[in-house]
């Protein structure tokens, strides 16, 4: 069988317009809401306040717990059962910053414990407010910590994205079965797929190894 | 004003060291305590500081002295006593009292007319010298910028530290950064510097530099209280020297009394074992 490099050519078209009209914005958009969440769920889970911190735990304990596919199914599928009903590409930015927010916020919360009690002090000393000590000098010190982990979950969100093939978004994998279905030809496309991927990964890598130089200018190497 | 002289609004007729009758102290604690549980921490402390004076707390490690420090600041909250800070421009004193629940405002108004110097300096490591200085006046006394930054300049110079304004904290030797801490606190203008054992995290070699520059202060009539381990020292700076041990004041008077012939047994081994270390 000789290899079908027209169709090798013409489907990545498709598929790159899945990765930038699909894959691309529906990762920042939950990435950003899921940050706002986590940073959220991380202050209610280091407040004194037991019901505030409980409510907290519990979240981080039910997405963690659960499969993030069984979460987007219970948003896209069951919440209309409940009269909600929810057009894909909201469904699917509501469960996937939902799950950021859940693994984000132990990121944040042990990247705020990681930052010494002294810091607080000082900022107390000099005349701050909580919040104004952990805006000016608290987060901005917890920032270096958590860029690591936190690069870690957005570029598994990458990924993740492809779950929302399944409650009907177009992006890069939906485009990527619907050509492969069509055309019978799997393996090529899903390697493109894979491929395509990849691309989005190593760029996001890079871009992590910049920022993370960036805010390590601070500290002693 | 010269940068580094404290606050206006000291009374003339400064009390002198030599026993005149003096007028009300600016900061005056009465019967301070603390307790962690069955562990009492603190114990009907008594604590007069008046303008211009150095008040030395000295004593072994867990006798108090710190926690006694930390409570001017409202870095801790005693279970009882009172805290009282002369207000000589208004005459308002405020008065914290500590057997009732002090209002949150109370605390940062007391918090307000103090600043600490750290043991371990606690900078910001991610501002440079520079912005470690200024960030209280501009960010939370909200003065002009241009202004807090020519003040951050002089008072740098005025540590030897002008040159190193751009540098991070992470490119200072310990002594340095212990100056930038010093800084830190004068440029907020406080009526009342702390300093909880600012050269035990120091090399040796680095004691030296951060001891003169508080003497300094103390010649240009700053207010301080300082927890401190380096008795020479506290004989040197100190008008009032209070010894503590186990939650207690053992022992107080003037340093020369206090460190050359005390009269507790207490102090005596205290004071005898220090200098021996030497």
């Amino acid at each position: 069988m000789p290899f079908n490099w027209d169709l090798v050519w013409s489907s990545f078209g498709p598929i790159i317009a899945g990765a930038v009209t699909g894959t691309i914005p529906l990762t920042l958009a939950s990435f950003a809401f899921g940050l706002a969440l986590a940073l959220l769920v991380a202050l209610m889970r280091l407040s004194r306040n037991a019901v505030i911190s409980g409510a907290a735990r519990f979240y981080v304990s039910v997405i963690r717990g659960t499969p993030l596919l069984v979460q987007l199914f219970v948003i896209f599928y069951g919440l209309p059962s409940l009269g909600v009903k929810l057009d894909p590409w909201p469904s699917a930015i509501i469960a996937f910053s939902l799950n950021v927010g859940g693994y984000a916020a132990e990121v944040i919360r042990a990247a705020i414990l990681s930052v010494p009690k002294g810091q607080w002090e000082a900022g107390h000393t000099i005349g701050m407010s909580r919040g104004q000590s952990l805006r000016r000098l608290i987060l901005p010190q917890a920032a270096r910590v958590s860029v690591p982990p936190l690069s870690n979950t957005f570029i598994s969100l990458v990924k993740d994205t492809s779950l929302a093939s399944l409650i009907l978004v177009t992006e890069l994998f939906r485009n990527a079965q619907q050509i492969a279905a069509f055309s019978q030809e799997f393996m090529v496309l899903y390697l493109e797929a894979a491929l395509v991927y990849w691309v989005i990964c190593l760029a996001l890598s890079s871009g992590q190894s910049a920022l993370e130089k960036r805010l390590d200018r601070y500290v002693a190497h | 004003m010269s940068p580094t002289s404290p606050p206006s609004g000291a009374p003339s007729g400064e009390p002198g060291r030599d026993g005149r009758p003096q007028p009300k102290p600016v900061l005056s604690v009465r019967n301070l305590a603390k307790a962690f549980g069955s562990n009492v921490v603190l114990r009907d402390i008594d604590l007069d500081v008046r303008r211009g004076n150095v008040v030395a707390l000295i004593g072994p490690s867990g006798s108090g002295k710190t926690t006694v420090l930390r409570s001017l600041n409202g870095l801790e909250t005693p279970d009882a006593g009172t805290v009282t800070f002369a207000d000589t421009a208004t005459g308002k004193d405020l008065a914290l009292d500590f057997s009732a629940k002090v209002a949150k405002k109370d605390i940062s108004d007391l918090r307000d007319r103090s600043a600490m110097v750290f043991q371990h300096y606690n900078l910001f490591p991610h501002m440079t010298v520079l912005q470690n200085v200024i960030e209280g006046p501009v960010q939370v006394q909200k003065r002009k910028r241009a202004e807090a930054v020519a003040e951050a300049e002089k008072l740098l110079a005025r540590v030897g530290m002008a040159e190193k304004r751009d540098a991070y904290p992470f490119e200072l030797s310990g002594g340095q950064q212990q100056r930038v801490g010093i800084v830190r606190a004068l440029a907020l203008k406080p009526q009342l510097l702390l300093f909880d054992e600012p050269t035990s995290a120091l090399d040796p070699e680095l004691v030296g530099d951060v001891l003169g520059v508080i003497q300094e202060l103390a010649e240009e009539g700053w207010t301080m209280v300082i927890v401190t381990h380096e008795l020479a020292f506290a004989r040197q700076v100190a008008d009032e020297v209070i010894f503590m041990d186990g939650g207690v004041v053992v022992e107080r008077g003037p340093a020369a009394e206090v460190l050359r012939a005390p009269r507790q047994e207490r102090t005596r081994q205290f004071v005898r074992r220090l200098l021996h270390e030497f």
